[in-house]
């Protein structure tokens, strides 16, 4: 446990040293913020054309604003998970520093999970700037906050599952930009699979829009918490972690 | 300390590491001495548990390298060939995290990282980033690294190599004032290297066991005989060297002449005599009594070099005449 906070902190710093973290944090905000913003103006445009038009039908924030939010939240994922892991360890590898960490004494695995926490509590700092969006739509109206933290937890888990792939991806390679291709290319994949279950019956198609992360998140943007598609993620994220181990075990025996 | 024993290490289509056996005892100096490519760097990645060998068995310490990895590495402090930095961090924030992941405890970290910053004179660059360093406050980052956790074990690949000549000698240096403490395996492609720090050789071609002896063995090994040299100027401002050439040979132990250099008037000669006959008085003799000036006279051990290329199966330096028998 030890080993696995020490990695963890240096990944940390490594972050923090350098200007990655800053321009995530700068780009994601703005971004998110952009997303925020459309959907209040939305909103608001809405909730007026009904009461002018004398309908009067209660308009949800939860429904109007944070499920759409979720769900946008998803697909900027896929962006920059790519660019939190590429790096794990394709710059170890680049460097020589990977000789360091095999030969001290300290398991893969350790080091393995140590360098997707950091990338698991870098995302974290990056939705901090979305509940500063949502903390908003606290002050001025009063959503339901039990369905936006089971939304969370979704977001939580599919960032998790997707940088777990992202650090078994960037353990394949000393290329930085290799690693976050294909990265981004997975996690796309991942994402539209589902689409095929929109034409399609057959049992292939089933397969496709299970394996699917989009499949997985609907119930959470829901606010529904699902136990069979936090199983979902939570194997994922084990399998990501699991092939990572491999790789630098395959590594040792390739190189 | 370390015991190696038939270890190989095959690669899909080369063998890196082909069946080497060597010990080194406790407080040692050992050069792993070879060619680029000869395998040195396999054969280290394979002690400090980086690499696994194909076959043969490896210990450090009493302990296998690959049953027992964690007991290994905490024992082994490794310089890769590229000290492993990362440039973004500071020194003491590097060496602290380094004695960490060796296993120090908060406590100790301080201290440990304070002694090797001042052992490794590189305490004035505590504070700067790492990747703003030179390449020598970087090496000798690197052997701080080594270091920090006290291992038994040192295992440094290439420690002087791309540093200037005076970085060279402080490195040798402190490697030298380390021996005390742990037993170092060096490796190195330099051979003036190996003979001013190492106490023992280990020669290594083709991933093959070329040699494995002391210093002052192995060069005592390669020539039987003992030789001179001389510089010899005629007084009149030309000189004769097949006359000089004559008249040594005909001194008393000498067992041959060869004429090495001649311009104008001076000439240099490889005098070689016979092993355990004290030849020089009498050739300083023969020169001056023959109305020649001696300009100069010195011995001419023969220098490692020759030897690795003796070894290492490269004639065309070393002296195809003397051949040396050295056990595989």
């Amino acid at each position: 446990m030890r080993n696995v906070w020490i990695i963890c902190r240096k990944e940390l710093g490594s972050y923090f040293a350098s200007p990655v973290a800053y321009i995530l944090l700068i780009m994601f905000g703005l971004i998110f913020g952009f997303f925020f913003w459309n959907a209040l103006g939305a909103f608001v445009f809405e909730s007026i054309q009904s009461q002018m038009s004398g309908r009067s039908f209660p308009m949800n924030v939860n429904e109007w604003i944070i499920r759409p939010l979720l769900s946008n939240l998803t697909v900027i994922n896929l962006f920059f998970i790519p660019l939190i892991t590429m790096r794990l360890f394709a710059e170890e590898k680049r460097n020589g520093t990977i000789e360091l960490l095999a030969t001290s004494p300290i398991r893969d695995i350790e080091v393995i999970i140590g360098k997707w926490l950091a990338s698991v509590v870098l995302y974290g700092c990056l939705l901090l700037f979305t509940a500063l969006d949502f903390a908003f739509l606290f002050k001025y109206g009063s959503p339901d906050w039990k369905p936006l933290l089971v939304g969370y937890l979704g977001v939580f888990l599919l960032a998790g599952s997707l940088l777990a792939l992202g650090t078994f991806v960037s353990s394949l390679t000393k290329n930085q930009i290799i690693a976050g291709a294909v990265t981004f290319a997975i996690c796309l994949l991942l994402y539209v699979f589902g689409w095929v279950s929109g034409y399609e019956t057959a049992s292939w198609a089933k397969v496709f829009s299970y394996i699917s992360v989009a499949t997985h998140m609907e119930s959470f943007e829901k606010g529904v918490l699902d136990s069979k598609d936090a199983i979902y993620f939570l194997t994922l994220i084990f399998l990501g972690l699991f092939f990572s181990a491999r790789s630098l075990e395959s590594l040792r025996w390739r190189s | 300390m370390i015991k190696v024993t038939q270890l190989t290490k095959r690669y899909a289509r080369t063998t890196a590491v082909d069946q080497i056996s060597f010990e080194v005892e406790k407080g040692q100096i050992v050069g792993f001495l070879g060619p680029n490519g000869a395998g040195k760097t396999t054969t280290m990645r394979m002690l400090t548990c980086f690499l696994p060998p194909t076959s043969g068995t490896a210990t450090v310490a009493g302990f296998d390298v690959l049953d027992q990895p964690l007991h290994v590495k905490r024992r082994i402090g490794y310089l890769p060939e590229t000290p492993p930095i990362y440039p973004e961090m500071a020194t003491s924030e590097y060496l602290e995290f380094v004695g960490k992941l060796k296993g120090l405890s908060g406590a100790d970290v301080a201290k440990r990282v304070d002694y090797v910053c001042g052992r490794c004179a590189i305490a004035d660059v505590k504070s700067k980033l790492l990747g703003k360093l030179s390449k020598g406050y970087r090496q000798r980052v690197g052997l701080a690294q080594a270091i920090i956790h006290n291992p038994d074990v040192l295992i440094l690949d290439e420690p002087t190599a791309g540093l200037d000549p005076k970085q060279i000698i402080e490195t040798r240096d402190l490697i030298k004032d380390l021996a005390g403490e742990h037993t170092i395996i060096l490796s190195t492609h330099i051979l003036p290297e190996v003979e001013q720090t190492c106490q023992q050789v280990i020669i290594i071609d083709k991933g093959k066991l070329v040699a494995t002896d002391s210093v002052r063995n192995l060069r005592a090994r390669a020539r039987g005989a003992e030789s001179v040299l001389v510089e010899v100027a005629g007084r009149d401002g030309r000189i004769e060297p097949a006359l000089v050439q004559h008249k040594l040979e005909q001194v008393a132990g000498v067992n041959r002449v060869l004429c090495k250099e001649h311009v104008d008037s001076r000439a240099v000669f490889e005098v070689e005599s016979h092993k355990g006959s004290f030849v020089r008085g009498d050739v300083a003799r023969a020169i001056v009594q023959s109305g020649w000036d001696l300009n100069e006279l010195r011995p001419a051990a023969m220098s490692l070099e020759e030897v690795f290329l003796q070894l290492t199966g490269n004639e065309n330096v070393g002296q195809p005449e003397t051949p040396v028998e050295v056990q595989a």
